[in-house]
């Protein structure tokens, strides 16, 4: 592991649920302190439900209704923190494991099994108001943070940002592992945005493991450092604190939709489950680590401060059920989801109309016609399928 | 009327005025676009004119060009990309093909990505490596993009305009030794759609089809022909994806023989695609198998060497002799 043990960290909620800021919380306590009762239980509720809804997405890909899952499991402090930070007029880029900042944002998380099942490589439409500016996943790794510092730049062009209204002023935030920081694009990302000097936030969920390789092949230093490398603030918290989640994230996006320029979130958490339902992490890491890592769980500390504070039972069962029944939403409407249409694969390849798509398209529905639609009763020979093309000249 | 006479860079220079003059969402972004005016003088006197948030000087890193202008496109703006030589355009290549050529798809129709990205292409330049690549059909593989190549100062005016305006990401593929010799560019009138082959000179021996730089090669050789006794038909292929087959196919089973002119190396090429094409919906009109005269399947050579790799007239006709002995 890299070392990070040295420098300063934002961390307010201890491991055992305590509230004990660190020093380099200090400049954070403001937004902290701006949290309600109610702000603090929502946190809660969106962790426990986001991790019960992982773990059902596993249990439907091993019993073989999707084909792939993306475990979040551990990394909900990260997640809930900072989307709870980003405001509604803001912009997220996610890369493919940020079940919860979809979910508060508005997202049907069933959109994200769609893609997962192999229904869709898309999912849902950002610009529908409901999801709040929650953009697609992008798989390759990094590729999103160019796309997030370009529509970062449309935001500084059109002048909609650090005109000191903050209902209105925007910023963006991307999303990224510890991997992604390998990456060109991430590079490139960071230095066009230091470069048009844009209002947006790079937070980094480091969990440790790109797949199997871990963070120090990566990087020699703690990656929040190489923001001073571009010219901007980097800040390290610990990831698994909700708390220093939302007041960091809160604050780097305030200062971004004043334009102050863009900054830099590494959020040491980690990432408790398999890379995905294809890896298998016996293979690569100790328990002994993993265990190190359960005994810092985002959730189990925010029910100890919360039940310190008092909050009852009837909360946490509340919480529970709703979990569950939030889960077995997905698995009852999994196995009602039809396939899509095979149009569909021409449909959008092109904004405007395309001679090839037409032809395609029209070939395929002829050659599917041409089978009976009754295969129980199919011929003992197969029909003759029309030809790819009319020989127009014979 | 208004014509004036210019040449193909000047012509993409005022078709980027008119665009950027027409609509407030049209940006350029390249290296060294702004202040210098890019290394071919395309975007002269842009910056000046429109302001530094609209011809940006990007960092040095085309990656980040094209996956910024994704981006841009997202919040409603038209960037227009300059890769400054067609051998420098890799580093984005992941963010042209899994990127922009997937992203309308990826987001079922609920976004337009109206990306343009010029790439001055091609020989004859006399250029160091990386400088003179032909490279479009790497791009023309890829569904998704829409590729296009004028030959002309009259089809460049018009054809950056139209591919600005079209609703899906365009390839500009600009043949750069085109850039200085001057031709008539009628301003008021654009006689052919963006993805639109033409003839423009009637034959009736054989058929030669090209693009870019290639065309004027193609015109040369059908001069030559001419005096030898042959009548070839030229077409400007103009539109490499999707490829306007309508013309290429009504020559063909005019003349029955086609050869197909173009810089880049002939294995698994646009002028290949094409041949089988041909073969496919013009079976029974052909007189002699369709013939390609490539660059050769080799890096492109050091400049002392180009004038033996791309394909000039004497190949061209050679190709010409051989489907007239079918």
């Amino acid at each position: 592991m890299a070392n990070t043990t040295h420098d300063p960290m934002v961390q307010m909620l201890a491991p055992d649920g305590s509230l004990v800021p660190s020093e380099r919380a200090e400049e954070f306590l403001p937004y902290f302190q701006q949290l309600t009762d109610d702000n603090i239980k929502r946190f809660y509720r969106d962790m426990s439900v986001i991790r019960r809804f992982d773990t059902e997405a596993t249990n439907l890909q091993r019993q073989g209704q999707l084909a792939l899952w993306i475990p979040s499991h551990g990394q909900e402090g990260a997640q809930v923190g900072s989307a709870h930070a980003v405001r509604p007029q803001d912009h997220i880029f996610p890369a493919y494991r940020e079940h919860a900042v979809a979910m508060i944002r508005g997202v049907d998380v069933f959109d994200i099994i769609r893609l997962v099942r192999g229904l869709t490589h898309g999912g849902w439409n950002p610009n529908d108001p409901k999801f709040r500016n929650f953009h697609l996943y992008t798989l390759v790794i990094g590729s999103q943070s160019l796309h997030a510092t370009g529509y970062a730049m449309g935001i500084k062009f059109d002048g909609a940002y650090a005109t000191g209204n903050y209902e209105t002023d925007q910023a963006v935030i991307v999303y990224f592992g510890d991997g992604a920081t390998s990456q060109g694009d991430v590079h490139e990302a960071m230095v066009f945005a230091a470069s048009q000097q844009t209002p947006q936030v790079f937070f980094v969920q480091n969990n440790h493991w790109a797949i199997s390789v871990p963070v120090s092949v990566q990087a020699r230093v703690p990656l929040y450092r190489r923001a001073d490398g571009y010219g901007m603030p980097g800040v390290q918290i610990d990831g698994n604190d909700v708390f220093a989640s939302y007041a960091v994230t809160a604050k780097l996006m305030d200062d971004a939709r004043q334009g102050k320029g863009p900054a830099m979130v590494e959020a040491h958490t980690y990432r408790i489950g398999a890379h995905t339902s294809s890896d298998d992490p016996t293979k690569y890491r100790e328990d002994s680590e993993v265990e190190s890592w359960v005994a810092r769980d985002p959730i189990v500390r925010l029910e100890a401060f919360l039940r310190d504070k008092g909050v009852d039972q009837a909360f946490f069962d509340e919480v529970a059920q709703e979990g569950a029944d939030f889960s077995s939403d997905i698995r009852r409407r999994i196995v009602a989801v039809e396939n899509p249409d095979p149009a569909a694969m021409f449909a959008h390849v092109y904004s405007d109309p395309h001679p090839l798509m037409e032809e395609q398209a029209a070939w395929l529905a002829t050659y599917e016609a041409a089978f009976p639609t009754d295969e129980v009763t199919s011929p003992t020979s197969d029909p003759e399928p029309p030809s790819v093309v009319d020989g127009g000249d014979a | 009327m208004a014509i004036e006479n210019m040449g193909l860079g000047k012509a993409i220079n005022e078709g980027l005025r008119r665009a950027l003059t027409e609509d407030p969402k049209v940006l350029l972004i390249g290296e060294d676009i702004g202040t210098l005016g890019g290394v071919f003088r395309v975007t002269e006197g842009l910056k000046d004119q429109f302001g530094g948030d609209r011809v940006i000087d990007s960092p040095l890193a085309e990656s980040g060009i094209v996956g910024s202008a994704i981006g841009l496109a997202m919040r409603g703006y038209r960037p227009v990309c300059e890769i400054q030589f067609d051998g420098f355009i890799y580093p984005a290549f992941d963010q042209i093909t899994s990127q922009l050529a997937k992203i309308t798809n990826r987001h079922e129709g609920n976004m337009s990505f109206p990306v343009v990205i010029r790439v001055p292409y091609g020989g004859h330049i006399g250029a160091v490596e990386h400088h003179q690549e032909s490279n479009e059909a790497y791009f023309a593989h890829t569904p998704g993009l829409r590729i296009v190549s004028p030959s002309n100062p009259h089809d460049a005016y018009w054809m950056i305009q139209e591919a600005i305006a079209s609703n899906d990401p365009v390839m500009f593929f600009e043949p750069k030794s085109r850039y200085w010799p001057k031709g008539d560019v009628d301003t008021a009138h654009n006689s052919t759609p963006l993805h639109s082959s033409r003839t423009i000179r009637p034959g009736t021996d054989v058929t030669l089809l090209g693009h870019g730089a290639m065309v004027s090669v193609l015109l040369q050789t059908a001069e030559l022909a001419a005096e030898e006794g042959t009548s070839v038909e030229v077409i400007d292929l103009r539109s490499i994806s999707p490829i306007d087959y309508a013309p290429i196919l009504e020559s063909v089973r005019k003349t029955g023989r086609l050869v197909i002119a173009q810089e880049a190396p002939g294995n698994l090429s646009l002028g290949s695609e094409i041949a089988a094409t041909v073969a496919e919906r013009a079976f029974y009109s052909l007189s002699a198998p369709v013939l390609r005269v490539s660059g050769f399947d080799v890096p492109f050579p050091p400049a002392k060497l180009e004038t033996l790799f791309l394909p000039d007239a004497d190949r061209i006709l050679d190709a010409v002799d051989r489907v007239l002995s079918y």
